[in-house]
């Protein structure tokens, strides 16, 4: 097991690296450059105020020069500094991955905790009026479009009826509340921003449930478990769930890398300042330190997930284990 | 008898108002301190240092923390800042600053020439890439004579030069040792002005204390809050909570969204032009704009007032030239071209240009008449604008197309390398109407603003003249001129000035709406104490 981890490790280098040369090459192709927020269409700002930024980023070397200069960087863990404010990379983003991550676990959990008794319940009385309000239900939270959600659920409990903070993540006194005062604001300010992006995900995970459960209930052995006599619960929960949910781990692992990455509408709408915002300013403003430390983090998450997932199915799932062995 | 009848109900309510609310009246009419004023932006703030600020989120900032030599009063006229008075000499060559004597630093530090003398060296320091040194190099010799006076030498005479000196002066006993890209001075500033700074959360907010010690006076509002809001649909709902207190509307906001009871009572609105101008502009080296003949018949073909109608729902003005109805510099001779087709389409005859084939579109030498408006996505204004213009042009037979482009693409790809036929863009212009970047004909090089290669001898020699001319009355005069010209020779289709439209929220009084706009006296402006809402 051991050397299978450490040849799955080693096979992600290069990979890794292909994936660093490919992003540096398409943002260094983006027409526009770093400089141009600060002097474009700026008459104030001379052609030579602008030939004095270029060089201070080292834009006037050739890319390939550039790239191997940020690996070298990279290599010890430096991201190198913000052109847009001279910040350390790393300090923005870890500025803005812990609402993130908060937001999006929040939102995972919120998913599972619903979609997957939808899921099961659906599946087990297949074809009922649950399973098809359910159906209709989640369908809706995919297909509507969640700027337009977010915005009429603002409108109705934020600003008609009063309910909710509209916008941000904490009051302006938040610096002034305890801890528990301050945990209840961010939770209310969050409310909306998670179920709204929930409601999104429900769908897809509640589907693959449902699905997944279809599949093990006509398998040999639960009908093997019915003939021993035990009671539907105990089908139903204690032999079909377990392995139904085998496939989801894949899932959860996949969406890993996700969780650090922000949906830049999302964010916009609810004035987030989360991930999202933060990356897709920087490819606006051609940053590129920023963008490729965002870039090379999801790669390696991406890269881990699928190496983790892979090694839970290992534990979780007795055929794979037992298979290797023979 | 009947006057008294008449008047008895009136005395009534006078004892009643005069009994009851006697303490809230003297409370309406007497500024008094208290209360936060919270705003809002879409883009968060770059950095705080004032001479590496370009973006306008750092620039709303910086204008509050720091102060210039000098600054646009109510009537945009130049008066002293942290200047007391200054005296122009050997005809515009020399400036002497007197400065004042009363100020100091947030930290307590007395503020001096010193200081002044520092932020020059940073502004033509090779080393720091600041966008605004190039007035500043038209410096020869910068002298501190005293503590409290500085003499500035220019190697000509240079009248944009004064108005420079608006520029936010930085504390040379904080920075004289520091790296001005990589110090933490640039998130936690410290300045002169009415504003301390006290914290900034990135993406989130920015908060100012006044400064009880200010030297004009200890402003009213006591806080100065700063959120960083990025979407404008959700900034108006968060105004409708009353979450933030001011912020500038949309046409479309500003004339069916907010004609509420709720709005009426809880915001007063403002309407002023803005300062800046939409425009189209021609490459003017392609072969079909060389003719002024065919600018002009473009401009009697569009109707501004329309767009203004259509694009603004008619909060704006027709413009004539490069400068705004609010400047001085502004020639109110100019008459816009009236809508005229017929018109319009005599002068494309003239030029040349006829319908041969009878397909409803203009040819000349075999060739029909069509061209491509580009301009950068995410204005609808502009896109909106556009399409207008090729209805419009359509009718006096000019084939128009509309390609939206990325705002990067569209500037490096297209309007630097001046691969373009016509472009719709805007200019915010600086309260000096030196405009010398813009229309010379020594700027036309790749990059640099005058990208549409105007070029008229008469432009540039009053360019160069306006540039050196302090005189206000002869210098408007120049800019006048060049106005009439700008006109006449149609480089560009001016467009319109769309009118700014902030909202603010009613509590704040001692607003006195101006010239230059609302922000100007906000030191001035003040919350009864009944109605403050932040209290700490």
């Amino acid at each position: 097991m051991i050397t299978y981890i450490v040849k799955r490790l080693l096979s992600l280098v290069p990979v890794f690296i292909g994936i660093t040369i490919v992003s540096f090459a398409v943002i260094h192709l983006a027409p526009g450059q770093p400089t141009d927020l600060m002097t474009q269409l700026n008459p104030k700002v001379s052609l030579e105020a602008k030939e004095k930024l270029i060089k201070l980023y080292n834009l006037d070397k050739p890319v390939y020069v550039q790239y191997i200069d940020w690996l070298r960087r990279l290599i010890r863990f430096d991201f190198g500094k913000s052109f847009i404010d001279g910040r350390p990379v790393i300090k923005k983003i870890l500025g803005r991955l812990p609402i993130t991550i908060l937001i999006n676990v929040c939102s995972m959990a919120l998913i599972f905790l619903v979609a997957l008794p939808i899921g099961v319940i659906s599946a087990v009385k297949r074809g009922s009026l649950f399973d098809r309000s359910m159906t209709l239900f989640v369908f809706i939270g995919f297909a509507a479009p969640g700027f337009w959600l977010a915005l009429i659920l603002m409108s109705i409990l934020g600003v008609q009826l009063g309910w909710f903070p509209v916008v941000g993540i904490k009051s302006l006194d938040f610096e002034h509340l305890s801890l528990i005062g301050k945990i209840l604001d961010m939770g209310h300010h969050l409310i909306i921003p998670i179920s709204v992006s929930a409601f999104g995900g429900l769908a897809g995970i509640s589907r693959y449930m449902r699905q997944s459960m279809l599949n093990v209930i006509h398998e040999d052995y639960i009908r093997t478990a019915r003939a021993k006599g035990l009671s539907e619960r105990e089908v139903i929960y204690k032999h079909a769930l377990r392995n139904a949910l085998l496939p989801i781990i894949t899932i959860l692992g996949l969406s890993i890398p996700g969780l650090i990455g922000g949906s830049v509408i999302f964010e916009t709408i609810f004035s987030i300042p989360g991930m999202g915002q933060l990356l897709y300013q920087s490819v606006m403003a051609r940053d590129y330190p920023t963008v490729m430390a965002g870039l090379v983090i999801g790669a390696v998450l991406t890269l881990l997930a699928n190496l983790i997932a892979d090694i839970a199915y290992f534990y979780v799932d007795p055929r794979i284990r037992i298979g290797q062995r023979h | 008898m009947f006057i008294i009848r008449k008047l008895l109900p009136l005395l009534a309510v006078f004892f009643l108002i005069s009994f009851d609310n006697i303490d809230s009246l003297a409370d309406d009419q007497q500024p008094c301190y208290g209360d936060a004023f919270v705003t809002a932006s879409i883009a968060d703030a770059r950095t705080l240092i004032p001479i590496l600020a370009s973006d306008s989120a750092s620039g709303d900032i910086v204008g509050l923390v720091f102060n210039g030599l000098v600054k646009y009063d109510r009537d945009i006229e130049l008066v002293g800042d942290l200047a007391e008075s200054w005296e122009i000499l050997d005809d515009g060559l020399t400036i002497v600053f007197h400065l004042r004597k009363d100020v100091s630093w947030h930290d307590g530090v007395p503020f001096t020439a010193e200081d002044v003398e520092f932020t020059y060296q940073k502004l033509i320091d090779p080393e720091v890439p600041t966008p605004y040194g190039g007035d500043f190099k038209k410096i020869e010799l910068l002298e501190v004579i005293d503590d409290y006076t500085v003499r500035v030498r220019y190697h000509e005479p240079f009248a944009p030069g004064l108005a420079s000196w608006g520029m936010s002066i930085m504390p040379k006993h904080l920075l004289k040792s520091a790296d001005l890209m990589t110090t933490s001075f640039a998130r936690h500033p410290i300045g002169t002005g009415p504003y301390k700074f006290k914290r900034w959360h990135s993406g989130e907010i920015i908060e100012l204390d006044s400064n009880h010690q200010y030297f004009e006076h200890r402003p009213w509002i006591d806080r100065y809050i700063y959120r960083i809001i990025p979407d404008q649909a959700t900034m108006f709902l968060e105004v409708q909570t009353e979450g933030i207190d001011s912020m500038g509307l949309s046409p479309l906001q500003y004339t069916r969204q907010t004609e509420t009871k709720f709005f009426r009572k809880r915001f007063q609105k403002f309407r002023y032009p803005s300062f800046g101008y939409t425009y189209m502009a021609y490459n003017l080296l392609d072969e079909k704009f060389k003719d002024r003949r065919v600018r002009q018949a473009i401009s009697y073909a569009i109707d501004k007032q329309e767009i203004i109608e259509g694009v603004l729902l008619g909060l704006g003005r027709v413009c004539t030239g490069p400068f705004v109805p609010e400047s001085w510099a502004y020639n109110e001779d100019v008459r816009p071209a009236s809508y005229d087709p017929e018109k319009a389409r005599r002068l494309l005859r003239k030029a040349g240009w006829q319908d041969i084939n009878a397909d409803g579109w203009l040819e000349k030498d075999g060739k029909r008449f069509e061209f491509t408006i580009i301009t950068n996505q995410a204005n609808d204004q502009r896109r909106r604008t556009g399409e207008i213009i090729q209805r419009r042009l359509k009718e006096v037979g000019i084939k128009v197309n509309v390609r939206i482009l990325e705002w990067a693409v569209f500037l490096n790809e297209f309007v630097n390398k001046k691969r373009f036929e016509a472009i719709i863009l805007g200019w915010s212009l600086s309260r000096d109407p030196d405009c010398f970047d813009i229309w010379h004909s020594s700027k036309t090089k790749e990059g640099e603003f005058n990208f549409v290669s105007y070029s008229n001898p008469v432009v540039d020699r009053l360019l160069d003249e306006g540039r050196r001319t302090f005189d206000r009355d002869k210098r408007a005069r120049i800019y006048h001129r060049i106005h009439e010209l700008l006109y006449e020779d149609q480089p560009y289709l001016f467009l319109f000035v769309p009118d700014a439209l902030p909202v603010v929220n009613s509590r704040f009084k001692g607003i006195e709406p101006a010239p230059i706009g609302i922000g100007y006296n906000f030191i001035d402006w003040w919350v009864p104490k009944t109605e403050q809402r932040y209290t700490r």
